[in-house]
C-alpha cells in the first residue's frame, strides 16, 4: 500500500481542483482511505506539491515501420542526444525520434503514463507490437489507418454497410488496433498515382468514392460499432492555405462523433492575395458550436522536428519544398507514409504562423474538455517540449514575450496579441490528463477516483524548469517539466525526475463484434490483392500477451 | 502418420514467400510444396534433433559451453557480435542486449551487403513500397545489378513480374522488365530490354539518366558503355509508365561507387516523382537482414555497425563494421550469430577470426562453426522454433515452427550467455 499525503490534487474528472487530498493506492488502483495510516504503508510526502493523474498522449509516432524509417533515416539526429544503460535500464539514443526505451524513459520523466501511437498500417502492427514491447512503462494503444484501405473502400463504394462494418471490426480485432485512423482519405490512394485530392468531393481514382463518402461511413461504423474513441481525422489540405475552408466543412458535415487530430496543421487561411494566415479563430468557433467533435492540437513547437505521415503526398510536397532528404513508403492495399526531417524556425514567417495557429485553438477552444494538448510527436516538434507549451498556456508574460520575438508580419488576421486567457493547473489537468482519457474513451485513466489505474504524477512548483531544457531553444521555458514522483500502476517509477525502475505496462486494443462469415467474404479478393497469406494476416496472439481489451458499445 | 503445415514462411531470402505447404512424418519433412529450389533444401535436408555443444571441436554439455562462452565474452576487451540476419527479430533483441551489456560492437551482415543502402538513404531517403504495390501497380520493372531467378526465385512469380494486380490484370502481358547489368545473366535472358553496363559505370550511367530525366542533353554519345540514344528511351518509358519500379542488387551496393551509385539511384527515383509514380527496393539477401536493420534501428538508433563501448550506442560504418574491425586486428573474441564470416569474409578479416576465440550459433556446423571455441548448434528460426521475420519490404510475418524443436532456440542461448556474462 501507498499513501500520497498532503498533496494539492487535480483532477477534473472528479472535480477536484487543487484541494488538499490524500490518494491511496493498492494493487495498482485508487482504492479508499483507511482513515489512519498503518505503519507498512509507504508514505510519499507530497505537501505543497501538486498531485495529477498520469499524463496521457492521444496522438503521437512511437513505434512502427514509419517511426523506425524515421530513426534509421536521421543519424544525425541521434549522436548527441543519448542516456547511458545503467542500474537495470536500457541505454538508447535520439532527439525528435528516440529509440523505444529512451522514449519510455523520457515520457515517464516527464510525469506522462499512457502514449497512442497514431498510425499503423495493419499488415505491418505485428512490427508496431515489437516495438511497444521494447518500450517499458507506459500503458499504449495503437491506431490503424483505415482511410485508404482498398477492400474496405470497395466495399463503401458499392454501398455495402454492413460488409464495410464487419471488414472495420475485423480489422480492428485482426491487427489488435485500439482506434480507427483516417489520413487524407482518398488522397493517399491517388498518391499511389502521384496524385491527391483538395476537395472533400474528388474522386477517388478508380474507386468511384470521394475523401466525404470515405469519411462519413468510417464516422457512421465507429459509432454503430461503438468504439470507445471516436474516428481520429487527418483530413485534406494538411499544411495548405485554405485548409481552415476544407477542415469547416466537415466539421459541419459530420453526423456523429468526431476527434480531429493536430488541428493546427488543418487551419490555415488564406487572405485576400492568397497569403497563409491563421484560421486558428474561425475553426476554434466552429469547435465551440459542434459538441459531438474533439481536436488535439498539435502545436508547432521551434526548433528541429521529423515529418512523418501516412500521408505521402503531402511528405511529396514538403520535399520539393525543402529539399530535405525524403522517404517514401506505400504500403499495399492500405495506405501509404512519407518522412522528411525539417526545423521550425522562429524567424521563419511559416513557422510563426503555424504556432500562432496552434495557439489561437488553445486559448479560443472554450471548452478544455474537447482540446488535448499533443505536438503530433515527432511532426510539430519532440514530445518532451510539452512543459513549454504548458508554461506558454499558464504565464501570459511568457507568452507575450514570446509573440514578440516573431516576425509582426505572422500576426496579419491573427487575434492572438489580444488573448489574455490563462490556462489554470485545472485546465492543464484537463487537456494532459482527463480530456485526453475522456476523448480516449479509457474510464480508468486520466484520474484519481476509486478504482482508477494508479497512475500519478507528482510535482513540486519550485521545480518548474528545473530539467536542463535539450531542446536548446534559449527562449524555452517550462512548467510540470520535472516530477519529484511518478507513480505508474501503483509502483514508484520516477524519483526526482529520474526513472528508477522498469514496471509492467498493457497496450489496449478492441475486439467489436461481427459477423464472422466476413472472412470468408474477403478471402478471395485478399489473396488477390496482398502477397501474404490470409491466414498470416492477423496479428498472432504472441504479440498480444500484454494487451488489455477496452469493451466497445 | 503424415501431418501437413499449411503457410509457412520460408526464412531463406529476404522474400519470405509465406506459402509453403510442408509434409510431415514423425518430425521429418518428407514433402515441399511451392518452394522454389534454394528453400527445397532449407526444408528438406534439415534434421532438428538434439545435438551437443562443442568446445575446441569436444562435445560439451550446455552448461559448459555456456560458461565457456561467458567467459570469453566478459574477459575480452573489445568483443564482436556479427551476423543477426538469418535469425529471428526476437534473437536480434536479445544480441543487441548482450552487445549492451558487453560494451561490444554489433554488425549485422547489412555491413558486407546492403549497409551502403542504408548509407545512401542517410543522404538523400528512400522512395520505396511494399511488395503489393508493385504486383498491382508496377508497368515498368528496372532490375539493377540482381539477379532474382537466380537468388530470389519466386520474386517474379509473386511479387514483381507475373502476377495480375488489381490495376495490371494481364500479368507480364502488362509490364515492361528492363534490366542492367554487367553481364547477360539468367534474369537479363527474360527481359525485354538488356542493357549492358560496362563493370564500374553504374554511377556514370546514373548521372546521366537523371540528366536526362532533368530534361538536360548530353553531349556524351555514350555513358556507362550504353548509347545516349538508348538510355533516351529508357528515359521516355520512364516518364511514361504509370507506376515505375528499380530492384537493385549487390551490383551497386558492392562495387565501385557503392553508397554513391545507391544515393545516384534514389535521386533518380526521387527525380522520377515530378513526372510519375516511382520506387526503389532493395533486393535484400538473408531472410531476416531486413529485421536485423529494423531491431538495430528500434534498439540503437542505427541500423548496423554499432558500438556500445561507451555504454550507449555510436554508429560507425567504416570503424565499427565488421570488416574494418577484423582486418585492423581490433576485435579480440567475436560471437557470430546465424552467419558465416569464415565462408563470406575477405581472407585478411578470416586470418584474424582464426587468431581470436570465437563463438558461434548457428543450426548448421558452418565452416565458421568448426574453427568455433564454442559452438552451440540452436533450432532454425521459421523450422523448429517460432519468431517473426521482416521481408525485404518491411512487410514482418509471424515464423511457425512446423517442426517439433528439441533444440534451444538462438534467443534462449543468447540469454544464458548474458546470465553468465552477468555472473563472470
Amino acid at each position: 500500500m501507498l499513501v500520497i499525503k498532503g498533496g494539492q490534487v487535480y483532477d477534473p474528472i472528479n472535480g477536484i481542483n487543487g484541494e488538499t487530498k490524500d490518494i491511496w493506492i493498492e494493487g495498482g488502483k485508487i482504492v479508499e482511505s483507511l482513515g489512519h495510516i498503518p505503519q507498512d504503508v509507504t508514505v510519499i510526502d507530497a505537501l505543497g506539491m501538486i498531485v495529477m493523474p498520469g499524463g496521457i498522449d492521444i496522438h503521437a509516432h512511437i513505434a512502427g515501420s514509419k517511426v523506425n524509417t524515421g530513426r534509421k533515416l536521421c543519424p544525425e539526429d541521434h549522436y548527441e542526444h543519448f542516456r547511458m544503460a545503467k542500474g537495470g535500464l536500457r541505454s538508447g539514443v535520439g532527439f525528435t525520434v528516440p529509440t523505444t526505451f529512451l522514449t519510455g524513459y523520457k515520457y515517464a520523466e516527464m510525469g506522462y503514463t499512457t502514449v497512442v501511437e497514431a498510425a499503423s498500417a495493419p499488415i505491418v502492427t505485428r512490427h508496431t507490437y515489437e516495438e511497444l514491447e521494447d518500450m517499458p512503462i507506459l500503458d499504449k494503444a495503437i491506431l490503424i489507418t483505415l482511410g485508404n484501405n482498398e477492400l474496405l473502400m470497395d466495399r463503401i463504394a458499392m454501398g455495402e454497410m454492413d460488409e464495410a462494418r464487419d471488414l472495420v471490426a475485423w480489422l480492428l480485432k485482426s491487427a489488435g488496433g485500439y482506434g480507427v485512423k483516417v489520413v487524407n482519405p482518398g488522397g493517399v490512394e491517388n498518391w499511389k498515382w502521384g496524385g491527391n485530392v483538395t476537395s472533400w468531393d474528388d474522386e477517388v481514382k478508380y474507386f468511384n468514392l470521394s475523401p466525404r463518402k470515405i469519411t462519413k461511413a468510417l464516422i457512421k461504423i465507429a459509432d454503430e460499432l461503438g468504439l470507445p474513441h471516436p474516428v481520429h481525422l487527418h483530413g485534406i489540405n494538411l499544411g495548405l492555405p485554405g485548409s481552415d475552408i476544407t477542415t469547416a466543412e466537415i466539421i459541419k458535415d459530420a453526423c456523429g462523433r468526431l476527434h480531429l487530430c493536430h488541428l493546427q496543421f488543418l487551419s490555415y487561411g488564406k487572405d485576400k492575395k492568397g497569403r497563409m494566415c491563421s484560421g486558428g479563430s474561425y475553426i476554434a468557433n466552429l469547435v465551440n458550436e459542434h459538441p459531438n467533435v474533439t481536436l488535439d492540437v498539435g502545436q508547432i513547437v521551434f526548433g528541429n522536428a521529423t515529418t512523418m505521415t501516412s500521408d505521402g503526398p503531402l511528405e511529396y510536397r514538403i520535399q520539393k519544398m525543402t529539399g530535405h532528404k525524403w522517404c517514401n513508403d506505400d504500403v499495399e492495399c492500405e495506405t501509404g507514409g512519407g518522412i522528411v526531417p525539417l526545423e521550425y524556425k522562429i524567424t521563419s514567417l511559416s513557422s510563426a504562423i503555424q504556432w500562432i495557429t496552434g495557439m489561437e485553438l488553445f486559448l479560443l477552444v472554450k471548452d478544455p474538455w474537447s482540446i488535448a494538448l499533443t505536438t503530433d510527436h515527432p511532426n510539430a516538434g519532440p514530445f518532451f517540449c510539452y512543459p513549454q507549451i504548458i508554461r506558454l498556456l499558464m504565464d501570459r508574460d511568457y507568452r507575450n514575450y514570446f509573440i514578440s520575438l516573431l516576425p509582426p508580419r505572422a500576426f496579419r488576421g491573427s487575434v492572438l496579441k489580444d488573448l489574455d486567457r490563462e490556462y489554470s493547473l485545472y485546465e492543464i489537468a484537463i487537456i494532459t490528463r482527463a480530456a485526453q482519457a475522456k476523448i480516449l474513451g479509457l474510464a480508468n485513466k486520466g484520474h484519481l477516483g476509486i478504482g482508477a489505474d494508479a497512475d500519478v504524477s507528482i510535482y513540486a512548483p519550485e521545480n518548474f524548469g528545473k530539467r536542463q531544457c535539450i531542446c536548446r531553444f534559449k527562449h524555452c521555458r517550462r512548467a510540470l517539466d520535472f516530477p519529484s514522483w511518478v507513480i505508474k500502476g501503483g509502483e514508484v517509477v520516477v524519483k526526482d525526475g529520474v526513472v528508477l525502475n522498469e514496471v509492467p505496462s498493457v497496450v489496449f486494443r478492441v475486439v467489436p463484434s461481427h459477423d464472422e462469415s466476413i472472412k470468408d467474404k474477403i478471402r478471395e479478393e485478399f489473396e488477390k490483392y496482398y502477397t501474404i497469406s490470409f491466414d498470416n494476416y492477423p496479428v498472432q496472439e504472441d504479440y498480444l500477451k500484454n494487451t488489455k481489451e477496452v469493451i466497445c458499445g | 502418420m503424415l501431418t501437413k503445415a499449411k503457410d509457412v514462411v520460408c526464412t531463406f531470402c529476404g522474400c519470405l514467400c509465406d506459402d509453403i505447404i510442408l509434409t510431415l512424418d514423425e518430425n521429418r519433412i518428407v514433402r515441399v510444396e511451392r518452394a522454389c529450389a534454394n528453400g527445397m533444401g532449407l526444408f528438406k535436408n534439415y534434421n532438428p534433433d538434439l545435438l551437443s555443444p562443442k568446445i575446441r571441436g569436444k562435445e560439451a554439455s550446455w552448461e559448459k559451453a555456456i560458461k565457456e562462452a561467458s567467459e570469453i565474452l566478459s574477459s575480452a576487451k573489445y568483443p564482436l557480435i556479427y551476423g543477426l540476419s538469418s535469425t529471428s527479430s526476437e534473437a536480434q533483441r536479445v544480441s543487441v542486449k548482450l552487445a549492451e551489456a558487453l560494451g561490444a560492437s554489433i554488425d549485422s551482415t547489412s555491413s558486407v551487403c546492403h549497409g551502403p543502402t542504408g548509407l545512401a538513404m542517410q543522404f538523400v531517403g528512400e522512395p520505396t513500397c511494399t511488395l503489393g504495390e508493385i504486383k498491382n501497380r508496377a508497368d515498368l520493372l528496372i532490375f539493377w545489378g540482381c539477379n532474382p531467378i537466380v537468388s530470389h526465385s519466386r520474386h517474379f512469380a509473386r511479387y514483381s513480374v507475373m502476377p495480375k494486380g488489381r490495376f495490371v490484370q494481364d500479368g507480364r502481358k502488362g509490364r515492361k522488365m528492363v534490366v542492367i547489368d554487367v553481364r547477360l545473366t539468367q534474369t537479363a535472358r527474360v527481359a525485354d530490354v538488356f542493357l549492358q553496363v560496362k563493370p564500374g559505370g553504374d554511377f556514370e550511367l546514373l548521372v546521366a539518366l537523371k540528366a536526362l530525366v532533368k530534361g538536360k542533353s548530353l553531349d556524351a554519345v555514350e555513358a556507362g558503355g550504353i548509347s545516349t540514344k538508348v538510355l533516351q528511351e529508357l528515359v521516355t518509358d520512364m516518364k511514361a509508365c504509370r507506376y515505375g519500379m528499380i530492384f537493385f542488387g549487390m551490383g551497386l551496393t558492392m562495387t565501385k561507387g557503392r553508397d554513391l551509385n545507391v544515393r545516384e539511384l534514389f535521386s533518380l527515383v526521387k527525380e522520377l516523382n515530378d513526372h510519375t509514380k516511382f520506387s526503389a527496393l532493395p533486393m535484400r539477401g538473408h531472410g531476416n537482414v531486413t529485421g536485423a536493420d529494423q531491431v538495430m534501428s528500434w534498439l540503437c538508433g542505427y541500423p548496423f555497425a554499432v558500438n556500445f563501448s561507451k555504454g550507449y550506442p555510436r554508429y560507425g560504418p567504416g570503424e565499427f563494421s565488421v570488416v574494418d574491425l577484423l582486418c585492423n586486428k581490433e576485435t579480440d573474441a567475436l560471437l557470430v550469430l546465424a552467419s558465416d564470416p569464415v565462408a563470406h569474409l575477405p581472407s585478411k578479416a578470416v586470418d584474424h577470426i582464426m587468431e581470436i576465440p570465437t563463438i558461434v550459433i548457428d543450426p548448421a556446423e558452418s565452416l565458421s562453426a568448426k574453427k568455433a571455441t564454442v559452438y552451440f548448434p540452436t533450432a532454425m528460426y521459421g523450422v523448429d522454433c517460432e519468431g517473426t521475420a521482416y521481408r525485404m519490404d518491411g512487410v514482418p510475418l509471424r515464423l511457425k515452427a512446423p517442426m517439433k524443436g528439441n533444440r534451444p532456440s538462438d534467443e534462449e542461448v543468447l540469454e544464458a550467455i548474458l546470465e553468465g556474462v552477468r555472473r563472470c
